[in-house]
Parts: structure tokens; C-alpha cells; sequence
């Protein structure tokens, strides 16, 4: 079983949900985000997603491509990531990776997985990469044994979740609502009606996104499904932070917020 | 002619998945699937209904006044040493060969039961189509723009906000139209019951790159007869302009299964490609995925995409449509770039000895045709015959135009 799936059972034993938390690599430097990442993993955020920045993110709302913007302005590079993930992984927290297709495409997919692989991380979260067009990375992957996460949508019909989560390996993510990254005010009616569809047809752990930004809202999520992903909440922390270390102070507290709503769910 | 604009024929198709060789395909969100599937069906299911294509016949015939003419531009023609055949698209009502891909598509919009329409929009061009069908059929219409493109083209703007458009300003990432495009996708995403996205060009996620030359390919159609029937033969050359690539790819599709016919596409190549500033994605760019579809893009080595540079917002684009990457891999047609400078050399000699105002977009196709016209007569041994797309007209370009020869009164 993967490192991830490993994560999954043990909170599954502990009687909660995973907390799954995205931060841009290379935001707001390369070493300040592996600073936020540390920090993140100290208050309490089990599974570390490193997002590799993309000038042109379609899936991401206006935080994450702001972080993003600012990473590639700093000029982070994909090498970068890699080492990133390194110092991450590092803690102890398994790290995964998201990214859209045309970077991994551009690095050489087998060599990204095998880099990938050797840096410590877990497997990779594909939003643009769907099963139908990734034969290469299902061989790349399963070349060098990495997990891989596709997504699953509410507007999915039963033939397509069955055939995608069917390709994922370590868990599968479902997007809460139809729309890009970013809190809202309100968590999704459609995600528990998603999570139920999914868990018909895989045994994998699901992790819910898009929308998460408070611990209420984990605990609401962490009330159906086995993973709650944030991250455009955590990204504004830093975003909105007048200093460095304000940002990571806001972080760490909504960090344990998270994580506390994540162990105390509302069912 | 137009009334059998979708019937079928022969020629390049991608398969069922949308591949055209190793271009095309689908990399999108999983939320737009079920939306793209749905369109797939829906755009199948039409051109193959009778009532369906006749409704489209007569909508271009009645309302954007196709066929467009055939004119032979005798004045031109003797300045470049060939005979020039221009295809009057700039006649069109909105002014472009985009008017057909918006109708077919507003009609599709209609038939899907959805009540609303986004579009992206360089030029605006495609925005002010999009915004006119939107108001025939009685549809909610949102244009995005990026910021940089609303300033170059005010007039467009204005033109989408009378016929009842919300113009939304795009101020992420380059603000062009590259931009635009990841705006209206995310809109999509977030809203895709009740919402169709009107992709203005042969790019995207299939089936956007084979259902948009469908729409268009009455060009090449409507081209071909009035060739045959003006000269007694066909064309040695047929040239256009390539962003996205719509309007080359609607006069290519009749000739692609004519091999003496030679296709020539010219591309923005801004400064220059060897520059950096060009929008030249096939001659200056390499094989990768930008807005769901794996084409020729403008990208640094770690695949993020390059901004772009042309003097036309229309062509001011980082990728092109697949099925143009799959024509210039096949070697059916070729791809060439045609800088500032010489498409407006191009644009001044066209209002000088046609009295033809064209759209800079068109621009580049004249230019690249002038430069092509001697190597092809040496080759030949005789005057060649060229069929060029003049894609659009030039009103929207005039104040880019004034300003590039230095022409505007500054006063107000």
C-alpha cells in the first residue's frame, strides 16, 4: 500500500478525516514556501500537496494563480519543485504533487516520475490530465510506483467515475462543487452526493476540494469523506500577510484550525 | 452553395476522441466532460439533420449575406506579379469570417436547451459576432477580454455593450487573449448547465477544433466553385492568415484533397521570431498542451507559456488550433511568419490599390502572398493564381493602423 494510503487507514482508525493542504512551490520564494510547508505540517496538516505554479492554471481561482504568478515571477522552475518535495518530505508528512499536464509533458513524463519518485514524493494530482489521455503517465507511474489522482466531478456520469477512479491509485479526488479553487461561504451539497457515487464503485480513500477555507467547514466535509483538501485559504494566509512571518503565523493558526476540524466532524 | 455548408465530404477528420495525429485530444477539467461530450452529441446529431443545416443555409445566406464574393484584385494582382483572387469574408455582416462559426454554434446553443453564451475575444472580432447571435436568439451573452485588448480595441467593446453583451476585462496574467480564454473556461466550469462556451476558433478541447471548421469550412466551399467558375481551374496557392486558425482552416478544407492546390498559412511573426516577439506558435514554437488540446505553443523550457507578440490583437495568441499542427507535421500545408512591418506594408497596399481596408489579421495573408507570388511564378514558369482569405475587415484596426503610419491628429 502507498505511503498515502497508509496516512489514509491510520486516521481512518483514529476515527477522522485526513487533512490535505496545497501550497504553491516557489511561493512566495523556494525557500519560503518550504518554511510554510513546515509550518503547516507542525500545526497539524497530515499530507503536504505541493503544487508546481503554471502561468496558465484554468482550474485554479484568483488566489492560487496570484501565488502562482508570483512564484514564476521569482522564477521557480520545476527543478525547483523537486527539491521542494525533498525538504518537505523530509518531515515525515507524505508529500503529493499537483500539477496541469503541459509542465510534467515538457520535463519528459518518465523522467518527472522517476524524479518525482526520488525526491520523496507520493504521486501526483492531475486537474487537466484526464484517464482518457494518459496513457503515458499511467505507464510512468506505474514504471516508477507512484500514486495517481484523478479527479472526479459532480457532472461525472456513473460510466466515466467508475472508469476514472478505476486508473487512480493512493485516493481519489472529488471536487465539491462545479467552479474553480477558493473558499466559499458555504460547503457543497453536491460533494456528499459525489463521495457516496464514488465510494460505490472504488474502495480508495476520497478526498473532497475546492471551497474548504474553516474548520467548521473540515468538519462538515470530514463528516463524509476521508480527506479534506484546502488550499486557496491557506495560500491567502501567506498572500495577505504584510510580513513573512506574520504569513506563517496565520498559518499555523488556521493550520491547527483545520486540523482540529478535522477531528471533530459533523455528521 | 450555403444551404449545404455542413453536407459531408471527404478529407482530414480527427478520429472519435478528437486526434488529429498526435494533436488534439481533451486536457481539461473533468467537469467540462459531461459538457463536451454533450456538445459532441449535439453538434453530430445537427449536421447530420436536415433541418438543422437548412436553418444554418439559410442564416448565412439571408442574414450574413454569403457566399461572399470572389473579387479578382486586378490593381493588386499587377503590383505582386500573380492573380490575386480575394475572398470577401470582410463583407460578411459583422465584418468577418467568424459571423459563420457563431451562427452555427448560437443555433447548436439553442438546440442544447442552454440560455446563455461566453466567448473570449482577442480582436473583439469574435466578440461582436458572438454578441449579434446572441442577440438574434435571444441569449445571455458575457465576452471576456483581456484588459491590454479592451484599451486596443474600444470600438469593438462599445459595439458587444449595444447589442446587449457584458464585456468583462480580463487583468490576470498577460491580459490578452490568452487570458481571456482561461477566464471563460473557469466561467464555464462554474456554470456549464445553462452556459455554452462559444470558442471563437479552431482551438480547445474537441470537438471545438473539428466543429468549428464545420461551421467555417463554407469558405473553402463557396472558394473552390467561384474559382472554378472565374478561372476554368483551381488556385496554384490558397493563403490565409493563422491565430487560432479558424479562418484558414474554413478556405483549406476543399483543397486539402486537391494536391496541386499548395496551402500557405502565415503566422503573426511580430518582431521578427528570431526576436522573441512574434505570435508565430508553429514556425517559433514547440509541441505541447495549452487550453485543453495538445497543438504547437509558445512555451519557455519548463513548458509555462510565452506571452505573445503581434501588432494584431487577433492573431496575439500563444497556440494554435491542432488541426493546423497535424496539417504542418503532414507537410499538406505550409506555415510561414509574416512580421509587423510587412503585414502593414501589405495593409497600406491593399487600401491603395483595391480601396480595400483590411483587417490586420488579413493583413499578414497579403503580405505572406506577396512575398510567395515570385518564388511561386519562378517555380511555375508562368503567372500563378492565389486565392487569399481576406478574413476581415479593417474599421476595428483603423486606430492601430492611424497610429502605425502616423496618421491620427493628435488635437481632439
Amino acid at each position: 500500500m502507498s505511503r498515502i494510503g497508509v496516512a489514509f487507514d491510520k486516521a481512518r482508525a483514529d476515527g477522522r478525516a485526513l487533512l490535505v493542504g496545497c501550497m504553491p512551490a516557489g511561493f512566495p520564494t523556494v525557500e519560503g514556501s518550504i518554511a510554510a510547508m513546515t509550518a503547516m505540517v507542525d500545526a497539524g496538516v497530515d499530507v503536504i500537496e505541493v503544487e508546481i505554479p503554471y502561468s496558465d492554471p484554468v482550474m485554479d481561482g484568483p488566489v492560487i494563480q496570484r501565488a502562482s504568478d508570483i512564484a514564476l515571477a521569482g522564477g521557480v522552475r520545476t527543478a525547483d519543485t523537486m527539491r521542494i518535495i525533498e525538504a518537505v518530505a523530509a518531515t515525515g508528512a507524505p508529500v503529493v504533487t499537483m500539477t496541469y499536464w503541459n509542465p510534467v509533458e515538457r520535463y519528459g513524463v518518465d523522467v518527472f516520475a522517476r524524479d518525482l519518485a526520488s525526491a520523496g514524493g507520493t504521486g501526483l494530482i492531475t486537474p487537466d490530465l484526464i484517464p482518457d489521455e494518459a496513457d503515458e503517465w499511467l505507464a510512468a507511474s506505474d514504471a516508477h510506483g507512484l500514486d495517481r489522482t484523478f479527479l472526479v466531478s459532480p457532472s461525472s456520469t456513473d460510466a466515466r467515475l467508475a472508469m476514472t477512479v478505476g486508473h487512480c491509485r493512493g485516493f481519489v479526488y472529488a471536487t465539491a462543487v462545479m467552479g474553480v479553487t477558493g473558499a466559499r461561504a458555504r460547503t457543497s451539497d453536491a460533494a456528499p452526493t459525489l463521495v457516496s457515487r464514488a465510494r460505490a464503485v472504488t474502495d480508495l480513500p476520497i478526498g473532497v476540494g475546492l471551497g474548504v477555507g474553516t474548520g467548521a467547514q473540515a468538519g462538515t466535509v470530514a463528516g463524509y469523506a476521508d480527506g479534506v483538501i484546502v488550499g486557496s485559504a491557506l495560500v491567502r494566509c501567506v498572500l495577505d500577510a504584510p510580513t513573512e512571518a506574520e504569513g506563517l503565523a496565520a498559518l499555523r493558526t488556521l493550520s491547527a484550525e483545520l486540523a482540529e476540524g478535522v477531528r471533530n466532524p459533523t455528521r | 452553395m450555403s444551404a449545404d455548408a455542413l453536407a459531408p465530404v471527404a478529407g482530414p477528420q480527427p478520429d472519435s476522441a478528437g486526434h488529429f495525429g498526435r494533436f488534439g485530444g481533451r486536457f481539461v477539467p473533468e467537469a467540462l466532460v459531461a459538457a463536451l461530450d454533450e456538445l459532441d452529441g449535439a453538434w453530430r446529431t445537427a449536421i447530420a439533420d436536415e433541418s438543422f443545416r437548412a436553418e444554418f443555409g439559410a442564416l448565412l445566406r439571408d442574414y450574413a449575406g454569403t457566399p461572399s464574393l470572389l473579387y479578382e484584385a486586378r490593381r493588386f494582382s499587377a503590383k505582386v506579379g500573380a492573380r490575386v483572387l480575394l475572398k470577401r469574408e470582410d463583407l460578411n455582416h459583422t465584418g468577418a469570417h467568424k459571423v459563420r462559426n457563431v451562427l452555427g454554434q448560437a443555433l447548436l446553443t439553442k438546440r442544447m436547451g442552454k440560455t446563455r453564451v461566453i466567448a473570449e475575444t482577442g480582436a473583439g472580432q469574435h466578440g461582436v459576432a458572438t454578441a449579434t447571435a446572441a442577440a438574434l436568439f435571444d441569449l445571455e451573452c458575457v465576452v471576456y477580454m483581456g484588459q491590454v485588448d479592451t484599451e486596443r480595441q474600444a470600438l469593438n467593446v462599445a459595439r458587444m455593450r449595444m447589442l446587449g453583451a457584458t464585456v468583462v476585462p480580463v487583468t490576470n496574467g498577460s491580459r490578452t487573449l490568452k487570458d481571456a480564454m482561461n477566464e471563460a473556461m473557469r466561467d464555464w466550469v462554474a456554470n456549464v448547465d445553462e452556459t455554452h462556451y462559444l470558442i471563437g476558433t479552431a482551438a480547445g478541447p474537441h470537438p471545438f477544433p473539428a466543429m468549428v471548421r464545420d461551421f467555417v469550412r463554407g469558405i473553402g466551399d463557396e472558394a473552390r466553385q467561384q474559382c472554378l467558375d472565374l478561372t476554368g481551374g483551381l488556385p496554384d496557392a490558397v493563403t490565409a492568415c493563422v491565430g487560432g486558425g479558424s479562418n484558414a482552416l474554413g478556405i483549406f478544407h476543399a483543397f486539402v484533397g486537391d494536391e496541386a492546390v499548395r496551402l500557405y498559412g502565415f503566422e503573426a511573426g511580430g518582431d521578427g521570431v528570431d526576436t522573441g516577439r512574434h505570435a508565430a506558435s508553429i514556425t517559433g514554437g514547440s509541441a505541447g498542451v495549452l487550453h485543453g488540446t495538445r497543438t504547437f505553443v509558445l512555451q519557455d523550457a519548463d513548458g509555462q507559456t510565452l506571452e505573445s507578440h503581434s501588432i494584431s490583437a487577433g492573431l496575439d495568441y500563444p497556440g494554435v488550433g491542432p488541426e493546423h499542427a497535424w496539417l504542418h507535421d503532414t507537410g499538406r500545408a505550409s506555415y510561414l511568419p509574416v512580421t509587423d512591418d510587412e503585414a502593414m506594408a501589405a495593409f497600406e497596399l491593399l487600401c491603395r490599390t483595391e480601396g480595400i481596408i483590411p483587417a490586420i489579421e488579413s493583413a499578414h495573408a497579403l503580405a505572406g502572398t506577396v512575398a510567395l507570388a515570385p518564388k511561386l511564378a519562378a517555380e511555375l514558369g508562368r503567372e500563378p493564381t492565389i486565392v487569399v482569405n481576406l478574413s476581415g475587415r479593417g474599421d476595428k484596426d483603423v486606430h492601430t493602423a492611424g497610429d502605425y503610419f502616423g496618421i491620427l491628429d493628435k488635437e481632439r
